[in-house]
């Protein structure tokens, strides 16, 4: 692979890049599902090729090609060198880069067991001995289950002399139960919706999950929910399941984070952000007990976003992004640095495959435990009144990231440090720092689950992103709730 | 590019490869450039070239698939062999069909007369970063004459997409496509268009960027107003957002798996009597392949007539399941309608070339207005989602140009709404439309849909710019 890599780049110089850097991908994926007591899917895909990215003129061109041979590579190469050159056309200054010392490096995910080692007729039985628990239970109109492996390896080097391989290995599984009846379609996922839970492991992750375990329970709970009252609406105390709290933090924290927002340059298609580069150090983002970071360091876990280096060869690091409710940090690359005045980049610019350019993403960003030991029933028996949610059904966030609504599948009444009856249809909105700085509760490091968001959309062309989010169950205080059914 | 000659010599190679009942292979590729542009400048750039084929095995009522881009014979030979692996190892479906043939296919057309106009035009193929950065250097122009900054693309790419079996059965669509979308963004406001084509002729920068400047100059100072009921009318980016929802509920499969909004109400009046939709993939202002994932026609379908639902579209496999079901004799005609994903899926099928038919009397957007005492004009919706499925309540946000209308008149810009609305109760309360245009948003697929004029459309929240 260095010698197709050194081809590009040897080509790029020849031709007046002032930088460039290329990288090879070669993904394969696995992805079985089943529905109702029959197959659903069952595929496998691979996906090989390279894309170079040059400066020249002082401006950004990228090409990629599937075509690993000489003379396309050296085209891919040149097509990159005449789109730069176009750009250079609607400019106003040129691309500055922070400094990164480069690096020879090899990477690889840990894990256990290669989930691509595994038997498929086993995978299809564990799914459908789930699919058989869920439809056990009367009432349960569709069952879905699915398992997803990923392996990508990628080779990356640069003019500057950077060359790193990398290996990442990802397992997701997950499923849920539908129930019909009357007017209402109720359902129940585990352990997350809309895929279930996703980590940088192995084979490992779906015994870890215990997914046969609680799959009648799951059942059970989409079609009591017929039976359970609607949600009320006004303003209320709720408890967050951490599921639910992972996906609240990449909505309305990891997103606005992120630089390129920030600086405008997803404003056509994904947004821009509240967080201007005046809050920086100022803004009150929480309350003294929100603490989040992005950390894409192995050691923070086996996250969607973590990672040993960059795809423009930056090593994973850690960045305090809110500080005892403090905003602190942005996510950042070595073209935007500069912008905030750092002399680094923070090591979060990642693309979807060989054929995209790489760009801003989330890594891990996760919220701290509390420091003080904090079960997620004794939150509840510390609360008074108020709804406990779990798992999401609903998402939605305006495009500068200050408004938002979350639907969840299922909520229980707080009365009294109990947890009572069972809440269909519960809902909750705000405003982004409104809702950080009411959190006063955080549950304790053993109720914190590094959750796993496979299909992060962003970018033109859209690329889809896993990113990893860190939480334990929370508290918030005076939010307003069933906003998603008033009025209907 | 892949011919149509060079995918067909591979899937020969792919046929001697394999030791399965049946083979198909679906090719799909091309390539794709992309000039964007924020903050007036071109910061991104880029082109790929990309091609691969799906090969599906299927022996005895199992079936796989496996896919790659790398076309040489070794790698054919594994793909091959990786989808016959995960087929052979599962539990037979009696369900499942035999691969179609050319027959069966051409018995299912309804109406040979309609085919799709030409959809490939060499120049929109041709276009070079050179072509899009001076019509980018246009939109850049405009943005600083009116003190805005702009952000956008300007795309153009070729595709094929093409479909052999072992029985016979083959077909191939090549297609170009265009697009320009571009933001304006003024101290506290902003404006947005977009369109696309298969011919980059049809796309006009200079108006796409004139239309969204207005917008943004026009919402300056947006006005906090409170949430509640309004009268809404909605451009037709604004309707293809929202209303491209429940598409996916248009299907056999859905109506099995009683997970569709239309289980027990085909046949009934679910939307005011102005609405009617038809799925038409020979529409000439409709795009892509004119066959499914298992190499049927698509066929035009109607789905919505008078309001009522009347019909839903069938992958083959669904056809023949649902006329053995209970819900069998309560969904109007069941037949293989040329919808269908490619197999094995669990979704079934969905329309996809979606058009609304022409209002009796067409009103343009101006004309709403003009008799509209007091209301909001909506230009996009943006971060759709789906809070109850069967009652089909969605919510979202208002975007890039939201006005508030008073005795007749855009009045000013106001702050943007979020909104948890009812399809249902949305496509009831349509009180005037526009003449049906092709649209194009970010949340849902591309339509032929008219502007709207709605009332009581259910705002529930404000935010704060």
């Amino acid at each position: 692979m260095n010698e197709i890599l050194g081809r590009a780049l040897n080509l790029a110089a020849q031709r007046g890049a002032s930088y460039a850097d290329a990288r090879i991908v070669d993904d394969r994926s696995r992805s079985l599902a089943t529905k109702n007591g029959k197959l659903g899917h069952a595929s496998d895909a691979e996906s090989q090729g390279i894309g170079v990215r040059v400066i020249a003129d002082g401006a950004w061109g990228f090409a990629a090609s599937k075509d690993l041979s000489r003379a396309v590579v050296e085209d891919t190469a040149a097509r990159a060198l005449a789109i730069a050159r176009a750009s250079a056309r609607v400019k106003q200054e040129d691309v500055r880069l922070a400094p990164e010392k480069a690096v020879t490096a090899e990477w690889a995910t840990p894990y256990r067991i290669d989930p691509f080692t595994t038997s498929i007729e086993q995978n299809l039985d564990l799914l459908l001995r789930i699919d058989a628990e869920l439809r056990a239970v009367s009432g349960v109109t569709l069952a879905e289950t699915s398992m997803n492996f990923k392996r990508e390896d990628s080779w990356f080097a640069s003019s500057e002399g950077a060359n790193i391989h990398q290996t990442k290995i990802s397992t997701g599984a997950g499923y849920a139960a539908y129930a019909f009846a009357g007017t209402e379609i109720m359902k129940r996922s585990y352990p997350n919706s809309f895929g279930g839970q996703w980590q940088n492991k192995g084979y490992e992750l779906i015994d870890e999950l215990k997914l046969v375990e609680n799959a009648r329970r799951v059942a059970e709970e989409a079609v009591a929910l017929h039976q359970a009252a609607q949600c009320p609406g006004g303003v209320s105390t709720i408890i967050l399941d951490s599921s639910q709290l992972g996906l609240q933090i990449h909505e309305s924290i990891g997103h606005p984070i992120e630089l390129d927002r920030v600086l405008g340059m997803e404003a056509n298609f994904a947004g821009t952000s509240f967080l201007t580069l005046d809050k920086l150090g100022r803004l009150r983002y929480g309350s003294e007990l929100v603490n989040v970071v992005a950390d894409a360091r192995q050691e923070h876990g086996p996250g969607l976003g973590t990672f040993g280096f960059d795809d423009e060869g930056v090593p994973a690091q850690c960045t305090p992004i809110i500080t005892h409710g403090l905003f602190t940090g942005y996510l950042s690359s070595r073209e935007t640095a500069h912008i905030i005045g750092a002399n680094r980049s923070g090591g979060t610019l990642r693309a979807e495959c060989w054929n995209r350019l790489p760009m801003i993403r989330m890594t891990n960003i996760s919220i701290l435990p509390g420091e003080k030991p904090l079960a997620l029933e004794q939150l509840i028996a510390d609360t008074d009144d108020g709804i406990y949610m779990e798992t999401n059904k609903s998402w939605s966030i305006d495009d500068k990231r200050y408004n938002f609504q979350f639907g969840c599948e299922i909520g229980w009444e707080i009365k009294k440090g109990k947890r009572g009856r069972m809440l269909k249809n519960p809902s909750y909105s705000g405003i982004t720092t409104e809702f950080w700085n009411s959190m006063d509760a955080i549950c304790s490091r053993d109720e914190w689950t590094l959750w796993g968001t496979p299909n992060c959309g962003k970018g033109q062309p859209q690329q889809v992103m896993g990113t990893g989010h860190g939480a334990s169950p929370a508290r918030f205080r005076g939010i307003k709730v069933g906003s998603a059914y008033r009025g209907n | 590019m892949l011919s149509q000659d060079q995918a067909a010599d591979i899937f020969e190679r792919i046929r001697k490869h394999s030791t399965a009942d049946e083979v198909e292979a679906l090719f799909y590729g091309g390539s794709l450039a992309l000039t964007r542009f924020a903050n007036n400048v071109i910061h991104q750039n880029v082109a790929e070239q990309n091609e691969g084929v799906s090969v599906r095995t299927s022996f005895g009522g199992r079936t796989a698939r496996a896919s790659t881009n790398k076309l040489d014979d070794e790698s054919l030979e594994r793909v091959v062999h990786a989808s016959e692996n995960l087929a052979r190892v599962q539990q037979p479906d009696a369900d499942l069909l035999a691969m179609p043939d050319r027959r069966e296919r051409d018995q299912a057309i309804s109406d040979p007369t309609r085919i799709p106009p030409q959809r490939y035009f060499a120049e929109t193929a041709a276009t070079s970063p050179e072509q899009r950065a001076e019509a980018v250097g246009k939109i850049v122009k405009v943005a600083e004459q009116h003190k805005l900054i702009t952000a956008g693309i300007f795309s153009n790419s070729e595709f094929i997409e093409g479909i052999f079996n072992s029985r016979g059965l083959s077909d191939w669509h090549m297609q170009t496509s265009a697009e320009i979308s571009t933001t304006m963004l003024a101290g506290d406001s902003s404006g947005w268009q977009k369109a696309n084509s298969p011919d980059a002729r049809n796309l006009d920068p200079l108006a796409l960027a004139e239309t969204a400047a207005r917008k943004a100059i026009d919402s300056a100072s947006p006005r906090e107003v409170a949430p509640g009921k309004y009268t809404v009318i909605l451009e037709p980016a604004a309707v293809l957002d929202i209303v491209g929802f429940m598409f996916w509920d248009f299907g056999g499969q859905a109506i099995l798996d009683e997970r569709s909004f239309l289980n027990n109400r085909i046949g009934t009046q679910l939307f005011g009597r102005n609405i009617n939709v038809t799925d038409d993939v020979t529409h000439p202002l409709q795009s892509g392949a004119p066959f499914d994932g298992e190499g049927m026609r698509r066929q035009r379908v109607p789905l919505v007539e008078n309001g009522i639902v009347k019909r839903v579209v069938y992958a083959r496999g669904t056809a023949g399941r649902m006329k053995k079901s209970e819900h069998g004799a309560k969904v109007g005609p069941v037949v293989a309608t040329g919808h269908g994903f490619s197999l094995p899926n669990e979704m079934g099928e969905m329309p996809s070339n979606i058009v609304f038919g022409a209002p009796q009397n067409p009103q343009t957007v101006q004309e709403m207005i003009s008799a509209t005492d007091r209301g909001m004009l909506v230009t996009r919706l943006w971060y759709i989602r789906e809070v109850d499925p069967y009652e089909k309540i969605l919510t979202g946000m208002t975007r890039d140009g939201t006005f508030l209308i008073e005795n007749g008149r855009v009045r000013a810009g106001v702050r943007n709404f979020r909104f948890n609305e009812s399809l249902i109760h949305m496509l009831s309360n349509v009180e005037a439309m526009g003449a049906p245009v092709r649209a194009s948003g970010e949340e849902s697929f591309d339509m032929v849909v008219p502007a709207m004029k709605v009332r009581d459309f259910n705002f529930t929240e404000v935010t704060k710019f």
